[in-house]
């Protein structure tokens, strides 16, 4: 294409192709107009992103392209890219009406791109916050994304805590520079981490400001008080992030503070002042003006707090006694323990004010060793008393709690398409959509389940079938294995190579020279293999297929039995995105057996070729095994296919590819087995000339399996 | 010809009393069980001072130490022994067990599931009321003598299916469980070894708990005393702390880039 701008003419049509103009009314020609005007890298950038976002849906595609001209004079490309994978994202997550939504918003639209060249995003700062907090001690507290929102609609929304879970906003880009916007965001974390570990919660708060006549400016006050004094002990606790926060408070200009607010802040200083003085302070302070705020006070919800409190309060009491009742269990025989209760005391020692006390239990005078679910649950009863209530120390009797609340719920993963649906216990993998040339995040909802065993003596009918077959793939087979090898004539070893030695003696006695080679040493040359194979069980499997899969997997299986491999068996299927399923056969961990072999038998066609989510699973299974070569082999009947989402296709093959090079990338080799005869129009693409290979003839499957087995593992 | 020889390594005593703090009544513990010839299994995470222990036992009791790091390469040979050529005769060379078997030494055999299975069978006669090493091929049985005890240790934090201690191993041994000692002793032991201030070792300490909090969430196990240690030589040296930390400690527990970084913000959040 030559390097001058295009015209209205040569844009216009692109445009109606893309946007499907004929199916809508909407005219081209201004838009194409618009675009005309711009310079050429401009146009390109506009053209390739109205191409991509329509491909993901003409609607937000339309809205791109009539507002990216006037959009491209208050943005740099790179904003616009990561806004317009924001709304995209959006489309996937929320739905269309959200994105459009968001586009609409030219406000929102550009300090969005300017939150996304600056702004601490919480998708990317999240992993290394919630490790950051789980190290802080306390009570372990989880990290989410905010989304509760304020019914007067206040733009300006900042972090909270139910004192559980600290929530984040999605952008924090109140700073200038990226690196202070992550670090407010630590400090943010540190400080409602502090509300809970320093006790900010054990007060009503709720109560002492609902006697001021504005209750919201009241609690505006306590939190201004509040930080003051969390500030002092979080700088004497974490001396680094006591650092920051100064630092933080001078680049917003908040570090100034009237006389009587730093009167207050050398008074809750004091190692010693705890909430009850910051509330005692509140009256003087609600009569004042209000201090500039740091840029890090966090939103106080008391309703929330209470409830979330609440809630933990009766759990955590219940689950103390359920434990304690259990240690006892364990402690003595339970008939001892009918004739009179036992004496259960817990002695806290507290070195300093502001560390957590360490506990030790005596159950009937004996102390006994906390593990580490009861002491972590003593630490969060602590931090919501103060200490630990003598009611809390007392095992439950039998049947007291229904067992229900406090054991977890094995959950079948079909109880999912009853009722409504939700996505507990599913495990979450992105899709590659090449036309974005994006991932879409957590697409791909994913269960584990089993495969129904027929116990039908299977193996015996298959090995009867094909008894010729089995005896040879088993001697192959064996003839791989390497047992531990005896070198003889060696420098060192474990022990004398009497052959050797004799001949090295009578060569002394000859005159010649002794040999130093008179060793014989092990040599332990391990098969460190580890192999996956992914069984296809899409409907066209569907008769001969399926059985001639399933007699190779059982004749492999007896096979790789004799060669001391690790292999696991995973079947995959899947119908749209929210039902990807992985059927297991047979894991690492288990050993083959009857089991394994009626799962074998039991193997039938389900849904469709959803290829990408199986590969990423398989390869993450891969990754926890310790072996040194792993390998991934697909066996299939052809190529990725999916009903809806459109799977079908380019996009299938294009994501089947992206995981497949993931798992390259994860140190596994794949390999592609399959019966399609047009496989090998695509198959390159994907797998790469030498890492497939296509059986012409299904009966010979069980053969060729093996014989690629022995090749590639040799 | 007359009978080969026998080559047996010199053992030599500990001088010097090793630095050790006493956590609770290990020490005790362990002189009762050498008085009783009972073999002791330590148990504990890595770099919390078992070895350390093993060495001041065998100075308190005066006895030789030999110990022997095990490898999943470690055969049975290379603690028992082996023939050796010189000049045209065979020599037998003990190997560092039989050695402190018969000269009644401790024999410590740390990270005892690393080494390979058939390496256990030789220590059972020795780990029960027989207390015997038979040596194959010589056909000899040396009965330990007096002095002799074994030591083995083991993680049990490593979960791998792989790396677990047969019961007929572990039920043969009086177990001493070790834990990183208290903060205060924790200080005590980085103070007495590096000699950094008491403020930095307390620093050191506090951030030792929190990646310790970490166990299970992403780490597989926390910062171990020894690294503490590690750190604070490097602090004494004159490296900034959060220098120090970072080579000694957080690039030590992970390679993971996430974690990497909230180790690196949570030390740096302590100094």
């Amino acid at each position: 294409m030559a390097d001058r701008a295009l015209n209205t003419a040569e844009i216009q049509p692109l445009l109606e192709d893309w946007l499907e103009t004929e199916f809508s009314l909407h005219p081209m020609e201004a838009m194409a107009e618009e675009i005309a005007a711009l310079a050429y890298a401009d146009q390109v950038f506009i053209l390739d992103w109205v191409k991509r976002t329509a491909s993901a849906n003409v609607q937000i595609g339309h809205m791109f392209a009539t507002m990216a001209p006037r959009i491209l004079t208050q943005m740099n490309h790179r904003s616009v890219e990561a806004w317009v994978l924001h709304a995209l994202d959006e489309v996937d997550r929320v739905g269309l009406k959200a994105a459009l939504d968001t586009l609409r918003d030219h406000g929102r639209f550009v300090s969005a791109g300017r939150e996304h060249a600056v702004g601490a995003v919480y998708g990317d700062i999240a992993g290394v916050l919630r490790n950051f907090v789980h190290g802080l001690p306390g009570r372990m507290l989880k990290l989410e994304r905010r989304t509760l929102k304020l019914e007067q609609g206040t733009s300006d929304l900042g972090a909270y805590t139910d004192s559980e879970t600290l929530f984040l906003p999605a952008v924090i880009a109140e700073l200038d520079a990226a690196q202070d916007n992550f670090i407010l965001a630590k400090v943010m974390v540190t400080m409602l981490w502090a509300q809970t570990r320093f006790g900010t919660f054990r007060w009503d708060i709720a109560a002492a400001c609902s006697d001021y006549p504005d209750p919201a400016r009241a609690l505006r006050c306590f939190q201004a008080l509040e930080t003051l004094r969390l500030e002092a002990v979080i700088a004497d606790e974490l001396p680094g992030i006591g650092r920051e926060m100064r630092r933080l408070r001078k680049l917003v200009q908040a570090d100034a503070l009237p006389d009587k607010w730093r009167d207050w802040r050398d008074k809750l200083g004091k190692p010693e002042a705890t909430t009850g003085d910051a509330l005692a302070c509140l009256e003087q302070a609600y009569a004042v003006s209000l201090p500039p705020a740091a840029p890090y006070q966090c939103d106080l919800y008391p309703e929330i707090i209470a409830a979330a409190m609440a809630a933990r309060m009766a759990r955590e009491k219940m689950l103390l006694r359920v434990k304690l009742a259990e240690m006892l269990d364990d402690e003595q025989p339970p008939a001892a323990a009918e004739e009179r209760k036992p004496r259960i005391e817990l002695n806290s020692t507290v070195a300093s004010p502001n560390e957590l006390p360490r506990s030790e239990l005596v159950l009937d005078g004996n102390p006994v060793p906390l593990p580490d679910a009861v002491s972590q649950l003593l630490t969060s009863i602590q931090l919501d008393f103060g200490d630990i209530p003598p009611e809390y120390l007392e095992a439950a009797g039998p049947g007291e709690y229904d067992p229900s609340l406090y054991q977890p719920k094995g959950k079948d993963p079909d109880d999912v398409w009853s009722g409504i649906y939700h996505e507990e216990g599913a495990t979450f993998y992105p899709e590659w959509d090449f036309r974005r040339q994006h991932y879409r995040k957590n697409w791909c909802v994913m269960r584990e389940k089993d495969v129904e065993p027929v116990y039908d003596n299977y193996r015996q009918q298959v090995i009867r079938r094909y008894p010729g077959l089995s005896r040879q793939l088993r001697r192959t087979f064996e003839a791989l294995r390497d047992r531990n090898r005896m070198e003889k004539r060696q420098l060192e070893g474990d022990e004398l190579d009497i052959d050797a030695l004799v001949e090295a003696l009578s060569d002394a006695h000859a005159g010649g020279d002794i040999s130093e080679r008179l060793y014989n040493q092990r040599h332990r040359a391990g098969r460190d293999i580890a192999v996956l194979f992914l069984v296809d069980m899409s409907g066209s499997t569907q008769g001969w297929i399926n059985d001639v899969e399933r007699e190779t997997l059982l004749l492999l299986s007896e096979a790789l039995e004799t060669l001391g491999d690790r292999y696991a068996i995973y079947g995959f299927s899947g119908m749209a995105r929210k039902k990807c399923e992985l059927y297991r056969i047979k894991r690492f961990a288990e050993d083959y057996g009857k089991e394994v072999q009626a799962r074998i038998s039991g193997i039938r066609p389900q849904d469709y070729t959803r290829m990408g989510f199986a590969i990423r699973h398989a390869t993450r299974l891969l990754g926890e095994t310790d072996a040194r070569t792993r390998l991934l082999i697909t066996i299939s009947d052809g190529k990725p296919d999916d009903y809806t989402d459109n799977y079908r296709g380019r996009y299938g093959i294009e994501d089947t590819r992206r995981a497949l090079l993931e798992a390259t990338r994860a140190g596994i080799r794949p390999f592609c087995i399959t019966v399609d005869r047009e496989a090998r129009d695509y198959l390159p693409h994907l797998y790469g000339a030498a890492h497939y290979t296509v059986v012409d003839d299904m009966a010979r499957l069980p053969r060729k399996v093996a014989d690629i087995y022995r090749r590639l593992t040799h | 010809m007359s009978a080969p020889d026998i080559i047996s390594p010199q053992l030599a005593k500990i001088n010097e009393e090793p630095f050790y703090r006493p956590v609770s009544d290990e020490n005790v513990l362990f002189e009762a069980a050498y008085r009783h010839k009972l073999p002791v299994l330590l148990k504990g995470p890595t770099g919390c001072g078992k070895t350390r222990f093993v060495e001041y036992m065998a100075w308190k009791l005066k006895r030789p130490l030999v110990t022997v790091a095990c490898h999943d390469d470690l055969t049975a040979a290379d603690l028992v022994g082996r023939y050796l050529i010189v000049g045209g005769q065979t020599v037998w060379m003990d190997g560092p067990l039989s050695a402190a078997v018969r000269a009644g030494a401790i024999c410590y055999l740390d990270e005892v599931v690393e080494a390979r299975k058939d390496t256990m069978v030789v220590i059972h006669p020795l780990a029960d009321s027989r207390r015997v090493l038979p040596i194959e091929k010589r056909g000899e049985l040396v009965h330990a003598a007096d002095g002799f005890m074994l030591v083995i240790s083991y993680n049990p934090g490593y979960q791998s299916v792989l790396k677990e201690l047969k019961q007929s191993t572990r039920q043969r041994f009086i177990a001493l469980n070790f834990d990183y000692p208290a903060p205060e002793v924790e200080a005590d032991i980085i103070m007495h070894e590096t000699g950094i201030p008491r403020a930095t070792a307390d620093k050191l300490v506090k951030f030792a708990g929190m990646t310790r909090n970490l166990k299970g969430s992403g780490l597989d196990e926390g910062a171990s005393t020894r690294l503490l240690v590690h750190a604070g030589t490097l602090i004494s040296a004159g490296i900034e702390p959060v220098a120090a930390c970072r080579a000694a400690i957080a690039q030590a527990l992970t390679d993971d880039e996430e974690m990497l970084s909230a180790v690196q913000e949570l030390f740096s959040s302590v100094f």
